[in-house]
């Protein structure tokens, strides 16, 4: 099962933790992989821990024209790309009446857009193949929302949508298009919080646990395999049952 | 029957899966073999790549027609 030898995949934010975990369980199950982001030391410490099989591409996603090279480069290094996975993210998070036009435009344009440049690029060689599979790491607050986060949670639903009508449009020639949803997962960013403010989220969650990198790496490793074919326009949500959606 | 005409021919039999003898020049694409929008998408995409040129949006919504991607086709390789 879920088998994924001989496949290209393209991992945007894979020098960040769960970008890193998708690589390598995508890497795991056999895929080649190609690691982009914007820290290459980062990128380059996750290559030497996988150990062959991977790429460098490092390309900083709120530049238009680095973002076009990212897919061409990809294909050109592996021949070809099967899945992508939109994972880069960023966070400027404020009150929404306190929320400055360029923290709006910065989060839109490396969430979003970047993800609609990276899936239009990539669509053209997975038509032609009649198989592809892009994948993009929304987040439970573009379903739930999240005060303190107007711009993340509007870029995040964004790709739900997006994603349902791309979806809709390639279903045909065998590229399927889905988002992962996380919850609350262990990264430098929940490391930062005090253990009250953990308490505070645990009682939300019934698992009782944050997720783990792994946990959302899982879901993008089934989406990415031949069995989830018949799997197209879906959110599958990672987060210890927070929010049942 | 001219060689861009022939390429052309080629590429809407495969792409499309019809009967060769129905590729006439004014078979409609959606109309009259049976294409959907992004059928006519693909095609476009296989024509820049047999022919190595460039078909911008507004030029593809005018070809319609097996005879208009071959008209615009040989007037792109003559220029």
């Amino acid at each position: 099962m879920f088998d994924l030898n001989g496949k290209t995949a393209l991992v945007t934010g894979a020098s960040g933790g769960i970008g890193a975990a998708i690589a390598r369980a995508l890497h795991a199950a056999g895929a080649t992989v190609a690691l982009s982001g914007t820290r290459k030391e980062a990128l380059e410490a996750l290559a030497g821990e996988l150990n062959g099989r991977t790429h460098i591409l490092p390309c900083n996603l709120s530049q238009k024209d680095e973002t076009e090279k990212l897919v061409p480069a990809a294909e050109a290094a592996m021949g070809g790309l099967d899945i992508l996975v939109n994972n880069a993210g960023i966070t400027r998070d404020m009150l929404f009446m306190r929320l400055k036009d360029e923290d709006w435009d910065a989060v839109i344009n490396v969430n979003l857009t970047s993800a609609f440049r990276l899936s239009r690029a990539a669509l053209r060689g997975m038509m032609k193949k009649r198989f592809g599979r892009i994948i993009q790491i929304t987040s439970v607050v573009g379903v739930t929302g999240n005060p303190g986060q107007g711009n993340y949670a509007a870029a995040k639903a964004g790709m739900i949508g997006m994603s349902k009508s791309l979806a809709g449009e390639v279903a045909s020639r065998g590229v399927t298009v889905n988002c992962v949803a996380p919850g609350f997962i262990e990264s430098p960013m929940t490391d930062a919080l005090t253990d009250a403010q953990k308490e505070a989220i645990l009682r939300m969650v019934p698992t009782g646990r944050l997720g783990t990198g792994a946990d959302v790496a899982a879901a993008c490793v089934y989406l990415a395999s031949a069995e989830a074919a018949y799997v197209t326009g879906q959110t599958l949500h990672v987060n210890g049952g927070m929010a049942m959606i | 029957m001219s060689d861009v005409a022939e390429r052309v021919k080629k590429i809407v039999v495969e792409h499309l899966g019809v009967e060769a003898d129905k590729v006439v020049d004014k078979a409609n694409f959606i109309d009259d073999l049976g294409a959907d929008s992004l059928d006519t998408v693909e095609l476009v995409m296989a024509f820049e790549e047999e022919f190595g040129v460039e078909i911008p949006d507004d030029a593809a919504e005018t070809i319609l027609t097996v005879g208009d991607a071959v008209k615009f086709l040989e007037k792109a390789k003559a220029a």
